[in-house]
């Protein structure tokens, strides 16, 4: 029998990011027993990278604002294939969830009469964003860190113990979730200080893991990042939709290699910043796709003159969808005119006084001066699209943020749905707080409702045990694989096959190279022994993101259409009839399958508020017959 | 060495500090200015001559006020409100003592004597050659509490300075007169009350005890003003250490006829 | 461009370990953490690190490079000449677990004895009304990552073990320093931060704020008005005569 730590608890809550923390909260203050498990120090999870705001319709700068209007924008820029019930649910509560955090001690920058100040962002109508400064994140985090602390504190007053009611178990990995039948019954993981096992027996488990970017070998998501959740909802039998849908940030760093995939704020080319490729040339004036002629410049001229004057000129096409971007600098690089470093040029240097850059860009101008040793006032900077967020995740209910495995729910990055093909600025931080909360009220009502307590077995203990410490007792006959190796062979071949632009022999291809990566697995050897050990962590996280890599490449596959965060050079445009079509992986524990399942149409009162004429570019006409629209 | 860093636990790491910059240098630098200060000040505060120019009203800061029956004639602004000084007492010694507690608790000073003199810490991470440290939670530390007394009080000793430099622009016929003395004295002047205003306790006095700025708008433009110059309070205390030993080495020389001063008016 | 550089890592345990010496590549642009990530994934795979972000946001990677607590992944090579022999060693004021990795709960446990926000008790959700100018000073000292490098600098617990118990440490005494100037904090704190957290000890000499990634002034705009409002309320008789002639409550304006 394997030696491992027990723990009983009501709720396990992995990952310790916005979501996380704040079903946490919920699930403690329903009065159960709540753990927290993440992989980092408590307070250093990925949502500290968040930097533009929370997205709320508190109408504190533009009282027009509401939560219908930031619906529609959120099903806009999702491109209509959201799940509407989530959008509908975030727009609603998002502002409740961001005036709760003013009480656990939140401070937003504030508008003139003392409110929470909104600023605005792109594919957002009105000022939406509760921001501080540029580390909205790091206050969001701590914040609900800080909240965590109070509560135990409460705990402390009532029982003497701080940890009573709510632990973090922090650098601890849960690398499976077991079951008793079909139900959650706990999570086995291990601690990385010592390597040694854990065991949490818990009737309810909710993941709040975040993304999967680390499987691109260009990202802005940080090592956590390696899809543990989809992994371990997939193993558990739980289903994930719209995993083809990968955000890319046009502007991320290249250079040096140190930062690179590290995030250019979009605020840079908003203050006059403007995109060069190794001509010298403003490239993008070339890449103005038809839809959108109207709206941006198509020369030079005119382009400056819309930042001084909006009225009366068409916006510099720097400012094109993300999307577009992105695949316009992609574009550049493959046809040669690319900066030395394999990105393009992002210039503010001559557009602007020194100072001036100096005062609008403050952060910016540290990070590439701290950062890559570049004076962005003096200098152009090397840009190139980055990984940036993930879509898709755990098909979920929108209620109760369960997943299809009774017991399991997921809330955050890790659960799919709510953006839809592409997620807005702003909108992350948001969901974190309306979904995380949901997400421990569906945990807590669940335990509630259960006549008794499931119960782990031995068996799958020691399963779990024995698949963890496999790579210390390599398989291969002499054939050893290093770990570092192959996640850096998967993240070159995510990046190049299944990257920003898609087409499907390339795609066959990726889904060969995971195969191959797939049969050597088995070989992977570690050196060395379990207390802290990178090299045993990393084989472990591997696991994780070959399956999701392999869901990512054959949704990919599929959908022949480009819509939001999917784009296929074979097929370049958006298809009516794919709206409705969401892609569905699960996997039978050897092989990962991916299907087709329609989505469920928008309620009547919602498709009401939005005008026939928009509809029409993303609906086919069977869909529309019952608006009110078609009807007049 | 300390137990700190070789306590159990720890990585044994087996020496004081690996850093290779001259760490060391700072806190000499510092114990050489304070004590060029210390020496200069204590040998022409006890000296009783040459603090005053007659010709043109110069008094030397260190024997401002003058108020025995000791200071030269014309020396005591206030008057003579007590008898002659047995040579031990230093003539200013209304004013030295508050201006000594003054620098010895400013929040600058602390920092300096505490890392140079006491070596607690000599420089950042590197260990310190005590066993045992309690910082300034009992007595005699817990004195440096005290120092927005030494505040108020420098303060008024900043305005009898202000009044030496004003009364200074005398020519010997009794009228206005101006010479490099008189620029030396106001420059003094000026730098002290920097120094002074830009001092910690000054900041939490104008304002910064507050909860709410925006309650109180005068006081917070204030701390705000305040509050620039504190960014400058290790300059100012090492200025004004300098141009008190310059004025009165100035007046000095003028006073003992080893120079004499270039007049303009 | 490349070069061989010379590194001397700490390699060892809570019992015993060494300085090892290692010549490793060095590419242009790179920062200390690259360096070690390469040491991992080509000489030394079991070499522990703790990192996460490598942006500098989220204060995990600390650690002493040539003697000086800083955060690894913002330190460029490029500040170092190319013969100069490279010191990395974990944080020397925290219990070490394994090579450049130490045990941080200290800071943990400090963080849970400060008594947390405590708003007004009738004050609902969205009624929070705060002035830009009053959230100011908190918001900066809002902006920690917690990579606790002020926590490590510290003499105070650095170089006296036996003083963790009665001193949080600059970064916890921020924190009360934040809270009592939170616009909305209904809590008087000057008392706890000179009992229970040990702002006495506190020696004002700035260690803290010279090692911050952050560049918060916590000396001079944390600790300094706090030591301050603790003589205003404790140590000033003044206000104590005040209070008494004029019945004023204790409570800030």
């Amino acid at each position: 029998m394997t030696q491992v730590e027990r723990h009983t608890y009501d709720v396990v809550v992995i990952g310790a990011g916005g979501a996380g923390l704040r079903a946490a909260i919920e699930a403690r203050q329903r009065g159960l027993r709540t753990a927290v498990v993440c992989k980092s120090l408590f307070g250093k999870a990925h949502t500290v990278m968040a930097e533009g705001g929370v997205a709320a319709s508190m109408g504190n700068v533009n009282s027009n604002d509401n939560w219908q209007v930031h619906f529609r924008d959120t099903m806009r820029g999702g491109k209509f294939l959201n799940n509407w019930r989530m959008a509908e649910l975030h727009a609603r509560e998002a502002p409740d969830r961001v005036w709760e955090l003013e009480t656990y001690g939140a401070l937003f920058d504030r508008t003139k009469d003392g409110r929470i100040s909104q600023r605005n962002f792109g594919g957002h109508e009105y000022p939406r964003l509760a921001h501080v400064g540029d580390r909205t994140g790091l206050e969001l985090i701590r914040t609900l860190q800080q909240k965590i602390v109070s509560l135990q504190q409460e705990d402390h007053k009532e029982t003497g113990d701080y940890e009573a009611k709510i632990k973090v178990f922090q650098e601890c990995t849960v690398t499976d979730l077991l079951k008793d039948g079909d139900r959650i019954a706990g999570a086995f993981g291990y601690w990385r200080e010592s390597g040694r096992f854990i065991l949490f027996e818990a009737p309810a488990v909710v993941l709040a893991t975040g993304g999967i970017g680390k499987s691109f070998k260009v990202t802005s998501n940080s090592w956590e990042y390696t899809g543990d959740g989809h992994a371990l909802a997939l193993r558990a039998g739980a289903t994930l939709i719209n995993m083809e849908f990968i955000q890319f940030h046009p502007t991320g760093m290249v250079w040096p290699p140190s930062v690179k995939g590290i995030l250019v704020t979009e605020g840079v080319r908003g203050d006059g910043g403007v995109l060069r490729n190794s001509d010298g040339k403003r490239f993008m004036f070339d890449y103005i796709p038809e839809v959108f002629k109207d709206k941006y410049a198509d020369n030079e001229e005119e382009a400056d003159r819309w930042y001084t004057d909006p009225d009366n000129n068409r916006r510099t096409p720097d400012l094109l969808p993300r999307d577009e971007v992105a695949r316009a600098i992609n574009s550049e690089v493959k046809a040669g005119r690319g900066s030395p470093h394999g990105g393009v040029f992002l210039d503010i240097s001559s557009r602007m006084p020194a100072e001036e850059i100096r005062r609008r860009l403050p952060s910016m101008h540290h990070q590439f001066k701290e950062l890559a040793d570049v004076d962005i006032t003096a200098e152009p900077m090397e840009v190139g699209p980055t990984c940036h967020y993930v879509m898709g995740g755990v098909e979920v209910d929108p209620d109760t943020a369960a997943a299809k495995v009774p017991g399991l729910f997921a809330a955050g990055e890790v659960a799919g749905g709510m953006h839809g093909s592409n997620r807005l600025g702003g909108n992350s931080l948001s969901d974190l707080l309306v979904f995380g909360r949901r997400a421990g009220m569906g945990a807590a009502d669940y335990v509630d409702s259960l006549a008794e307590r499931p119960a782990v077995a031995q068996s799958d203990v020691d399963a779990a045990a024995e698949k963890a410490v496999r790579p210390f007792d390599p398989q291969g006959d002499g054939v050893e694989e290093n770990p570092y190796t192959l996640h850096s062979e998967l993240q070159q071949s995510m990046n190049d096959l299944v990257g920003i632009i898609r087409k499907a022999d390339e795609i066959r291809q990726a889904l060969e190279k995971i195969e191959e990566i797939k049969s050597r697995v088995p070989n992977i050897a570690v050196e060395g022994h379990r207390q802290f050990n990178p090299g045993w962590h990393l084989a472990i996280d591997l696991y994780n993101m070959i399956l999701v890599s392999e869901c990512v490449a054959k949704a990919a596959l599929l959908r022949e259409e480009s819509r939001g965060g999917h784009t296929r050079d074979d097929h370049p445009s958006m298809n009516a009839t794919w709206r409705n079509k969401l892609l569905v992986c699960s996997t039978d524990g050897t092989d990962v399958s991916v299907v087709e399942q329609p989505q469920i149409p928008m309620r009547q009162e919602l498709f009401e508020l939005f005008e026939i004429g928009e509809l029409e570019k993303y609906y086919t006409d069977e869909e529309l017959a019952a608006h009110p629209g078609r009807n007049a | 060495m300390t137990a700190g860093i070789n306590a159990p636990g720890r990585a044994r790491i087996p020496v004081r500090s690996l850093r290779t910059d001259r760490w060391w240098l700072p806190p000499l630098i510092t114990n050489l200015g304070l004590a060029t200060f210390v020496i200069y000040a204590t040998v022409r505060s006890f000296m009783g001559e040459w603090y005053w120019v007659d010709d043109y009203h110069y008094l030397t800061p260190f024997y401002s006020p003058c108020i025995s029956e000791s200071c030269v004639p014309g020396s005591a602004h206030f008057g003579e409100w007590i008898g002659e000084l047995p040579g031990w007492i230093p003539m200013g010694f209304l004013a030295l003592p508050f201006l000594l507690g003054f620098r010895l608790t400013c929040y600058y000073y602390r920092k300096a004597y505490y890392r140079s003199v006491w070596q607690s810490p000599t420089a950042c991470a590197v260990a310190e050659p005590h066993a045992k440290y309690s910082g300034e939670t009992r007595f005699p530390l817990i004195l440096q509490n005290v120092h927005r007394y030494f505040f108020y009080v420098a303060g008024i000793v900043a305005v009898i300075n202000t009044y030496d430099a004003i009364v200074a622009f005398h020519s010997p016929d009794g009228g206005f007169g101006m010479g490099l003395g008189n620029v030396i004295l106001l420059i003094n002047v000026i730098m002290l009350w920097a120094y002074t205003l830009s001092c910690h306790s000054c900041r939490h006095i104008a304002g910064g005890r507050l909860k709410h700025f925006s309650a109180h708008p005068v006081r917070y433009k204030l701390w705000t003003f305040v509050s620039k110059l504190n960014v400058r309070h290790m300059q100012l205390a090492w200025i004004t250490l300098g141009t008190l030993m310059l004025t009165d080495l100035y007046v000095m020389l003028v006073a003992s006829g080893a120079i004499s001063d270039l007049r303009f008016v | 461009m490349g070069y061989k550089a010379q590194f001397r890592v700490w390699r060892g345990d809570d019992e015993s370990g060494e300085l090892r010496d290692y010549v490793i590549e060095v590419n242009e642009g790179e920062v200390v953490l690259d360096i070690i990530h390469r040491l991992q994934a080509t000489q030394a795979p079991d070499l522990a690190v703790r990192w996460n972000c490598k942006a500098g946001k989220c204060g995990s990677c600390s650690a002493e490079i040539n003697g000086k607590p800083r955060l690894m992944c913002m330190t460029r090579m490029s500040t170092f000449t190319e013969d100069e022999v490279i010191t990395v060693t974990p944080m020397r004021t925290f219990p070490v677990v394994r090579d450049l990795v130490t045990d941080v709960s200290f800071n943990y446990t400090k963080a849970r004895e400060v008594q947390s926000f405590t708003p007004p008790p009738d004050l609902k959700p969205g009624e929070y009304r705060m002035q830009q100018v009053d959230v100011e000073r908190s918001q900066e000292f809002r902006k920690c990552i917690e990579c606790f490098l002020c926590q490590n600098t510290c003499h105070v617990i650095r170089d006296h073990e036996e003083n963790k118990e009665a001193f949080s440490g600059p970064r916890f005494l921020m924190r009360v320093a934040e809270l009592e100037m939170h616009p909305l904090d209904t809590a008087d704190r000057r008392d706890a931060a000179q009992d229970e957290h040990g702002l006495g000890y506190c020696n004002i000499t700035k260690c803290c704020t010279e090692v911050c990634p952050e560049h918060i002034k916590i000396t001079d705009n944390a600790l300094i008005p706090m030591k301050e409002r603790v003589a205003g309320r404790r140590y000033d008789p003044v206000v104590w005569l005040g209070n008494k002639l004029f019945r004023r409550s204790s409570k800030k304006s």
